[in-house]
């Protein structure tokens, strides 16, 4: 036995650990573009404490998402016969088939991500550049900040680009998951075959990728001494959105039985009982009670607000995810239309062995990134505090000034006009964040700040050594 | 503080080539908005801020017109577009694969190509773009070599005049800078 054949699978259930795996990851992935993303799109000023990170763990994930297919292939030499490469048989890929729908989406999100974060790293990059004790890392720093010197003639298109990264990665992020689940969605077997599936899927992704960033956010502020920077009110939101999202999965699990019965198909009917009373309840019931259930103590502001209480809940919801996604995927396929073929699917060592690696994969690359990249949007955290406003309410520049000198210059007005949407909420950054950074920042905003983390990463080594 | 920067600058010798302008350090974004806004209506126009972070409207107390980056990654989104179209009709042409009875070029099943390719070239001509229209990678700039540059990244907020400005005269420029409030204000060379 060699090759896939390692794995527990056999004719019926012919996808189970590879594919849970797989659909596992992207969707821990989701939760950094949501971050940095849809939450920038929106204006929610508190993503940028936990931005840079998140979209880091995005990246990790994908990586380790890739793994599957990568292997799933059988033969992993010839991976890039997915693309639409000519080779000797001159046959193309099937167009026309969700998994090559996934090799563009899965390829294009992980690419986009990746820029995006990149983008996002630059400014930062050089403030550590010019904090480089050693030559070595000035340079390292130096190349990969590309020269970066704040000029504002640059940030006028950087800021353009950064709107526009969130505004094509918010499209794309919702419909990565939406084409992973058309894999299921578009075939014919019951339990995959609904239209309920994308949303269902891109709710799920989002509620497991959270579950994640607050696993790792917990640890890293801790450990990192970020806690005034990633705040309990940042950890509280989060915990909100997995209530939120949690729910909206639940409604999709009932939704699906209900259609289970409404539908009057036999062969739909069955496949739902026998996912809730089957031989695999024991999974279906572990999934409802971690993804259903227990996320519903975040109702309590005391649970949203304990530490202890939201870090252990976070890693429910995952092993919750990934029952959802064995669920589905297995209970629909174990019992096919001829009761002589069906079987039971247990997961082989190397199941488990490749499961484990992807999450070493995983926590390795996140421990580089805390050690060599700012953990932390330095320019985007300080941009957000109050001093960063040109016109501060209570400044000598006030109101009062408004009457003065420029007062007979149209144009003057006009920046300050334009103010009263944008800026409003970098004021705003007051009454939104009393746990917000800003405080202890008050003269010199950037400067403290800047100390702790600038010196962060190199202080981190310190710390580690 | 000192840092990697500090002491590659005292080592290497510098050879001075001609002035690229008076620079000065502000130590609030209202100060420097200020300034912007005097220079714009002295009729200074080669002129540039360096900040931590963008001061948000700077570039109109600065009298700068508006990025035409959008443009260039609606080109390179429509691009994506066209070639997804195109190799989708390419590979269906030249080897049909009859699926599911579907026609070879059915352009419903590809609607999950387009809309990816689209969003991959938008992408990538929205980063490359970028460090282009910024005139980057560049790892050197005069602007680096004022003794206080690395503010820039931390907490300062620099006006540097260039000397291509057809208003500048070293002398006045930098007094303009000083009655405007700017600290360490020195000449840069590039």
């Amino acid at each position: 036995m060699n090759g896939v054949g390692v794995w527990g699978l056999d004719n019926t259930v012919f996808w189970a650990w590879d594919i849970t795996g797989f659909v596992f990851w992207i969707g821990i992935g989701h939760a950094g573009t949501l971050i940095s993303a849809i939450l920038f799109l929106f204006r929610q000023k508190w993503r940028t404490a936990i931005n840079r990170a998140a979209e880091a763990m995005t990246i990790f994930a994908v990586m380790a998402a890739g793994i599957y297919p990568a292997f799933h292939v059988g033969r992993v030499w010839f991976l890039y016969w997915v693309f639409p490469v000519p080779n000797q048989m001159s046959i193309w890929p099937n167009f026309k088939s969700p998994l090559l729908w996934d090799v563009f989406a899965v390829s294009t999100y992980a690419t986009v991500s990746i820029l995006f974060w990149y983008v996002g790293l630059v400014p930062d990059l050089a403030t550590v550049r010019d904090r480089a004790k050693t030559k070595l890392s000035y340079y390292a720093y130096g190349i990969l900040s590309l020269g970066w010197r704040g000029s504002h003639r640059q940030w006028l298109h950087y800021e353009k680009a950064y709107m526009i990264f969130a505004g094509i990665a918010t499209p794309l992020v919702l419909s990565v998951h939406t084409v992973v689940s058309f894999d299921f969605a578009t075939s014919v077997i019951p339990g995959w075959h609904t239209t309920i599936f994308p949303p269902y899927f891109v709710a799920g992704a989002i509620f497991s990728g959270f579950g994640m960033v607050i696993t790792l956010m917990v640890l890293a502020r801790k450990i990192l001494g970020l806690e005034h920077i990633i705040t309990k009110r940042h950890l509280e939101n989060m915990c909100k959105i997995i209530l939120a999202t949690g729910s909206m999965v639940g409604y999709a699990y009932a939704m699906e039985f209900f259609i289970a019965w409404y539908s009057g198909n036999l062969y739909e009917r069955y496949a739902f009982l026998n996912r809730a009373f089957g031989p695999y309840k024991w999974a279906y019931w572990s999934m409802v009670s971690c993804n259903v259930l227990f996320p519903q103590l975040f109702w309590f502001k005391k649970v949203r607000t304990s530490i202890p209480a939201m870090f252990v809940l976070s890693i429910v919801v995952n092993i919750g995810m990934w029952f959802e996604r064995f669920v589905i995927i297995v209970t629909s396929l174990h019992r096919d239309y001829i009761p002589s073929s069906w079987s039971y699917f247990r997961p082989s060592i190397w199941d488990i062995a490749l499961f484990l690696g992807t999450f070493g994969l995983f926590l390795t690359m996140f421990l580089l990134f805390c050690k060599f990249l700012p953990v932390i949007a330095l320019g985007e955290v300080k941009a957000i505090t109050p001093p960063a406003d040109p016109h501060p309410p209570h400044d000598d520049h006030g109101r009062e000034d408004e009457a003065g000198p420029h007062a007979a210059d149209p144009d003057h007005d006009e920046p300050r006009a334009a103010k009263e949407d944008e800026p409003p909420d970098v004021a705003k950054a007051d009454d939104e964040g009393e746990d917000e950074p800003q405080p202890k920042a008050e003269p010199k905003p950037s400067a403290k700040k800047k100390k702790k983390k600038g010196s962060g990463s190199k202080s981190k080594k310190e710390d580690e050594s | 503080m000192s840092t990697a920067h500090d002491s590659i600058a005292e080592e290497t010798e510098v050879e001075r080539g001609p002035i690229y302008g008076v620079m000065g350090c502000f130590d609030k974004p209202a100060e420097l908005y200020h300034a912007c806004e005097e220079l714009r209506d002295a009729g200074y126009r080669h002129f540039d801020a360096q900040t931590p972070f963008p001061v948000h409207g700077l570039e109109k107390a600065m009298g700068l017109r508006p990025t035409r980056l959008p443009w260039f990654v609606l080109t390179g989104g429509l691009t994506g577009l066209g070639s997804a179209i195109a190799l989708t009709w390419y590979c269906n042409w030249d080897y049909p694969l009859n699926i599911s009875g579907k026609y070879p070029f059915s352009y419903q099943v590809y609607i999950p190509i387009y809309f990816e390719l689209t969003i991959l070239f938008s992408a990538l001509t929205c980063f490359f773009g970028l460090w282009i229209i910024c005139g980057l990678p560049r790892f050197f700039h005069p602007t680096m070599a004022h003794k206080t540059f690395q503010r820039t990244t931390d907490d300062g907020f620099f006006l540097v005049i260039e000397a291509k400005d057809p208003k500048f005269a070293a002398d006045k420029s930098r007094a303009l800078l000083e009655k405007l409030g700017a600290k360490d204000v020195e000449e840069v060379y590039s």
